[in-house]
């Protein structure tokens, strides 16, 4: 079995509203110079091995319109 | 009519939209609560069915009483049989919870496999907040919905315009036409990449638009609900089933509920069902 770890991050260019949520309250807790900050999810797993994690991706964990995403091979 | 509203575990709607369906569609249920023995306008076509009961027809006055649509069901999402439904409804709420994404997992359950093809044959669909999600998830309409702007759950009145779109879910309602749907949703921000969009424009897939000043999410174009390319799979953000009673301030779902049967191409059917 591998160990596989997958990033899941909302595409560039499209309005992260949680990460915006997130940015919004750094100046009222005394965090000063942080910007764009993004908010993704990570997904942990253990597969046989990696043929299927592509498609994986691709049609459940992602959403290839909205979302990118990087395998990570642990 | 006889119509099925699918029920996912996490649905919550599902009952305000099968109440909505029967109640629009009371005198379109060719058996009725007489218990007739007709099969249903989408399968019996032209081919010349047997007659509904004349109290349904006549008296058919929207409402629950003796003109009650008592035929339409709940569809539970195991279930891939929608032989004898003339319209699919997918509901809001949270199916399987939406833990990974809105509607990402209820695009694999067996009914949705079954919606897909009764989709392809032409038959109604439409799919109400998180059934939209799951639509634009399945594939059967295009786009994505992303949480609010304001990453916040929103719930109150709320104003559509009718769009360009020809779908018989808009053949009581006229483009332009102003109508009162509540808005009750956490992620229905429409984005769809730039060239999708502008293909969505052209061919005049959306049905629905936030009225000016109204767009409560963040939505590309105010877009509320699209069609796909031939029209008869509808989804949309805000919530028709929640406005079919007075009490509820607005009726206006119910045109959004009776537009299939009041469409060309099923008409002919509910005539030929009806007698």
């Amino acid at each position: 079995m591998i160990s596989v770890r997958v990033l899941i991050r909302p595409k560039e260019g499209i309005l992260d509203a949680q990460g915006k949520a997130v940015e919004g309250a750094l100046p009222a807790l005394g965090f000063e110079g942080i910007e764009h900050v993004r908010v993704g999810r990570i997904v942990e797993l253990r597969a046989e091995d990696d043929r299927l994690l592509e498609e994986l991706c691709e049609k459940l964990l992602a959403n290839p319109l909205i979302e990118d995403y990087e395998i990570e091979i642990l | 009519m006889i119509w099925g509203v699918l029920q996912f575990p996490g649905s919550c709607d599902e009952r305000d939209a099968l109440h909505a369906c029967t109640v629009a569609t009371a005198d379109l249920d060719p058996g009725g609560g007489a218990g007739g023995t007709s099969s249903s306008a989408r399968n019996v076509g032209g081919a010349g069915g047997t007659s509904s009961s004349a109290r349904n027809v006549v008296g058919g006055t929207p409402g629950p009483g003796p003109g009650v649509n008592l035929r339409s069901r709940l569809v539970w999402h195991e279930e891939t049989d929608l032989s004898g439904l003339d319209g699919i409804v997918v509901p809001g709420g949270f199916s399987y919870g939406d833990y990974l994404r809105a509607g990402a997992i209820a695009r694999f359950s067996p009914a949705m496999g079954a919606v897909a093809e009764f989709a392809a044959d032409g038959g109604p669909v439409l799919g109400i907040c998180n059934g939209f999600q799951v639509l634009c998830e399945s594939g059967l309409l295009p786009g994505a919905l992303l949480t609010n702007e304001s990453t916040r759950f929103i719930c109150r009145p709320g104003e559509l315009i009718v769009g360009e779109s020809e779908s018989p879910w808009l053949s009581e309602l006229e483009t332009g036409e102003r109508i009162s749907i509540p808005f009750k949703h956490q992620s229905g921000r429409f984005f769809a990449p730039p060239e999708m969009l502008a293909e969505i424009e052209v061919n005049n897939q959306v049905a629905f638009r936030y009225a000016e000043g109204q767009n409560p999410n963040g939505s590309l174009n105010d877009i509320a609900g699209i069609t796909n390319l031939a029209g008869n799979v509808l989804g949309l953000m805000p919530h028709p089933e929640h406005a079919v009673d007075p009490l509820a301030g607005t009726t206006d779902g119910l045109k959004i509920f009776r537009g299939p049967a009041g469409s060309p191409g099923l008409t002919a059917a509910a005539g030929a069902t009806g007698g």
